[in-house]
């Protein structure tokens, strides 16, 4: 029986003051994230949901439904208002948002990996593709430059990076190359937790089919638990064992992906699906 | 500068010095904060000295602090006793500290000041070495955000960096820092040991005496404790190495004053536009000479 | 030895857009035993691929009960089971041939079919010799296994399909008209396979558009009739 790798219960998140009537007057039943009486944005309200180790969950939405927030909070490139999420990693319990700062960079670092749908996030312009690997290997202190050097030429080669590009800046790449770098760049530390967030969105499909083998690939290879955001179905339908559907900032449904898919309980979601082209 | 002139002292309420009490008070709080953190770049209120910035102000500033009329003061300007800035700051200090003696032995030298070179003599404990520093953060090169570059020497995270060096190993096979080589002290805080060869580093490893920082443009002061680690920036399987100073056959060159090959050299064009070498430092070359002279005559 | 029950089946969908409930069947029971085929029958709409698909748990039953006993004894009501645990059985005990082939882009027959082996733990090079086999029994031509399926005529895709189904040796498969694109020939081929598959002990539950292979390979044979829906 597999493991529960991550738990997240309440996760909530208010830009602004907030005010009595914030959660009463936003919401999938209001169509708005917008606080009519104060103009807070309620971008996230009580998100929770399980991750298993080495499983794929989905989260998908249209644009405001808070599925990028959501992996946000996780990554700590922003503070929730409220919330908790249980990491499990090596037997020891963390309690992510009680952490310090310097504790949290540390499980970023080691821990985590996250892929941004803009490159500019994720990878250093001002040094090499290889060099953008190297930073992270360093940054988990490996101090060898033998070492360093074959692990990226390995994760590159994995990620179909041309090897001759290693030592080329990023931004002569392409984005589909872009996104592989990222990609070898996040898992070279073989985090145990992927955060991929709307990494497909942009590129030519073939690119896209491209990438999501890869992405698949390494999942089977390394047993990385991922979330992966998105507002294509397609992408959910091929990569996610579980889905959840956001709107608005909340979770309106969850549940398996092809039941989802098929059999969607809630009204959004039902529009969401036969909607799709 | 006027020889003649007598210092009017107590009239005008110069202190000994030059800097008031207060101002030296403050100057070695933060020498003491800076040796208890080895490494840490202690802020402090750098005053406005009769010199411009970058002319050795923060130097200055500590040498004035520390300095007392027991002392023997040496003054090095990369490695040289009697170049134009190390004879401004030296007459300086010797008109506004009376007492004081002056030397350029470095054996005999209680607080030594120094910009861009440490002697080749080995320091002892019972001597002070003042560096001169341009850019105190090494991190300046990688980060501009200052608030961003306190937290990563704080988190001790110099990946940053170190990924420079890796672009300097994947561009030229080696790491093509020459000087202010970024060296590790004490295992957390990475420092800029100042404009010095990478020959000077390891004279900083275990050193028996104090070696102090100053940057007065930048407001900081920063130490290397006496008998601290002081270990540059490597890959495990880069080593670190210094100036080899060989020459096309891979013979060690010497100097062609004394015939040193065991010194850091400085390379010159004499009046045929032919290269030549010399000790950098200055009052090492002429002890060797002045021993080798007294070899010559016989006894 | 039994290894599904199920009692009471009903499936509605509600469609809130149109505010309609739309039954789908209702009162379904059948049984399934290792090594024997059942087969459902009826009209177009009566329910068929809706009762296959509450089993996989693709849609949510509306009521009954999915008894499903795996082979330590333990039995687990599929209509009520949390998520994890549909994964945890679909990845090792049932298993679901669709009408039609959903796979990655990008993959090569031979690795389609090869994944559900893969994903159980083998060698690559191993699942990729015994995908080669599965597809030479289903005639499909060796100049396709290395090619992405996605140009592939119906039948063809239907073979890869099935191939993939039956490769993994699930306890329970669910077959949703395996046959339909295949031409007499091939279809025979398909229905030795799901002879073969039969005698290893797996237990399975089919729907066939031809009556002919219901007579051939059903043990059992489960009648639905269409319902009527309500505005």
């Amino acid at each position: 029986m597999t493991q529960k790798i991550l738990e997240v219960r309440g996760l909530s998140r208010i830009y602004g003051h907030g005010c009595p009537m914030c959660l009463a007057s936003t919401g999938p039943e209001h169509d708005t994230n917008v606080c009519g009486h104060c103009g807070s944005i309620v971008a996230l309200h009580d998100v929770g949901f399980d991750l298993f180790r080495g499983e794929i969950l989905g989260i998908i939405g249209e644009s405001g439904s808070g599925k990028s927030s959501t992996v946000k909070m996780l990554y700590f490139d922003d503070t929730p208002s409220a919330g908790q999420a249980i990491f499990h990693d090596e037997g020891q319990r963390h309690d992510l948002f009680r952490k310090n700062a310097a504790q949290q960079r540390s499980l970023r670092n080691k821990r985590f990996g996250m892929v941004y749908q803009n490159p500019h996030l994720g990878l250093n312009f001002q040094v090499s593709a290889g060099g953008n690997i190297a930073e992270r290997l360093l940054m988990s202190d490996v101090a060898h430059y033998g070492e360093i050097r074959r692990r990226s030429r390995d994760l590159l080669a994995r990620t179909e990076v041309l090897p001759e590009r290693m030592d080329q800046n990023p931004k002569t790449f392409s984005g589909g190359m872009q996104q592989r770098v990222q990609i070898a760049k996040a898992l070279v530390t073989r985090p145990p937790l992927l955060f991929l967030d709307e990494v497909t969105t942009g590129l030519d499909l073939s690119v896209q089919a491209a990438i999501l083998d890869l992405i698949l690939e390494i999942q089977q290879e390394l047993d990385t638990a991922m979330i992966v955001v998105t507002h294509d179905l397609g992408v959910i339908r091929l990569l996610a064992g579980r889905t959840l559907v956001m709107k608005h900032g909340r979770v309106i449904e969850a549940g398996l992906t092809d039941q989802i898919l098929e059999d969607p309980q809630h009204a959004y979601t039902q529009r969401l699906v036969a909607s799709n082209l | 500068m006027n020889l003649n002139y007598e210092f009017p002292g107590e009239e005008t309420g110069y202190a000994f010095g030059f800097l008031d009490e207060y101002a030296k008070k403050e100057v070695r709080r933060a020498i003491l904060k800076a040796i208890c953190i080895p490494g840490y770049q202690t802020p402090y209120a750098s005053r406005e000295m009769p010199m411009g910035r970058g002319f050795g102000t923060g130097g200055l500033q500590l040498t004035l602090a520390l300095i007392g009329p027991d002392d023997t003061l040496k003054v090095i300007d990369q490695g040289a006793d009697d170049s134009v800035n190390a004879v401004n700051l030296r007459q300086f200090i010797l008109h506004t500290c009376p007492g004081v003696a002056a030397t350029e032995k470095t054996e005999a030298a209680t607080v030594i000041q120094s910009r861009h070179r440490i002697p080749e003599k080995p320091l002892t404990e019972a001597q002070v070495l003042v560096l001169q520093v341009p850019y105190p953060d090494p991190l300046v090169v990688v980060e501009s955000s200052e608030a961003r570059r306190k937290t990563m020497h704080a988190e001790g995270d110099y990946s940053r960096l170190l990924v420079k060096l890796y672009e300097d190993i994947v561009r030229f096979d080696e790491i093509t820092i020459s000087f202010r080589y970024p060296t590790r002290i004490n295992g957390h805080y990475v420092i800029d040991p100042s404009p010095i060869p990478r020959w000077d580093v390891p004279k900083l490893d275990q050193s028996p005496a104090l070696v102090l920082l100053g940057a007065g443009r930048e407001k900081k002061i920063y130490a290397v404790p006496p008998y601290t680690p002081a270990e540059p920036l490597v890959f495990e399987d880069v080593p670190f190495r210094v100036e080899h100073f060989l020459d096309g056959q891979d013979r060690r060159r010497a100097c062609v004053r004394c015939g040193a090959t065991d010194s850091y050299l400085d390379e010159f064009s004499n009046d045929q536009d032919a290269k030549i070498f010399q000790c950098s430092d200055s009052a090492w070359c002429s002890e060797r000479l002045s021993r080798q002279r007294r070899e010559e005559v016989p006894a | 030895m039994q290894v599904l029950s199920v009692e009471g089946l009903a499936k509605a969908f509600c469609l809130h857009e149109q505010r309609a409930t739309i039954p789908s069947c209702s009162q379904v029971s059948l049984t399934c035993w290792a090594g024997k085929l059942t087969a459902i029958v009826g009209p177009t709409g009566s329910g068929k691929s809706s009762v296959l698909k509450c089993i996989y748990r693709t849609y949510l039953p509306s009521a009954g009960q999915i008894l499903f006993r795996e082979p330590d004894g333990k039995v687990t009501d599929l209509a009520l089971a949390d998520e994890h645990e549909v994964l945890r059985l679909r990845r090792g005990g049932i298993g679901f041939v669709t009408q039609f082939l959903s796979c990655l882009p990008r993959r090569s027959a031979l690795d389609v079919v090869a994944e559900p082996l893969v994903a159980q733990g083998a060698q690559r090079a191993e699942a990729r010799r015994r995908a080669g086999e599965m597809l030479a029994r289903l005639a499909v031509p060796e100049r396709l296994w290395g090619v992405a399926p996605a140009t592939f005529s119906g039948g063809e895709k239907q073979r890869i399909n099935l191939a993939r189904g039956l490769i993994s040796r699930p306890r329970l498969l669910l077959l949703d008209e395996p046959t339909a694109s295949l031409d007499p020939g091939t279809s025979d081929l398909a229905a030795r396979l799901i002879e073969g598959i039969k005698a290893e002990g797996i237990a399975m539950i089919a729907i066939f558009h031809h009556p002919d292979l219901v007579r051939r390979l059903a043990d059992d044979v489960v009648e639905l009739a269409p319902l009527v829906s309500v505005i």
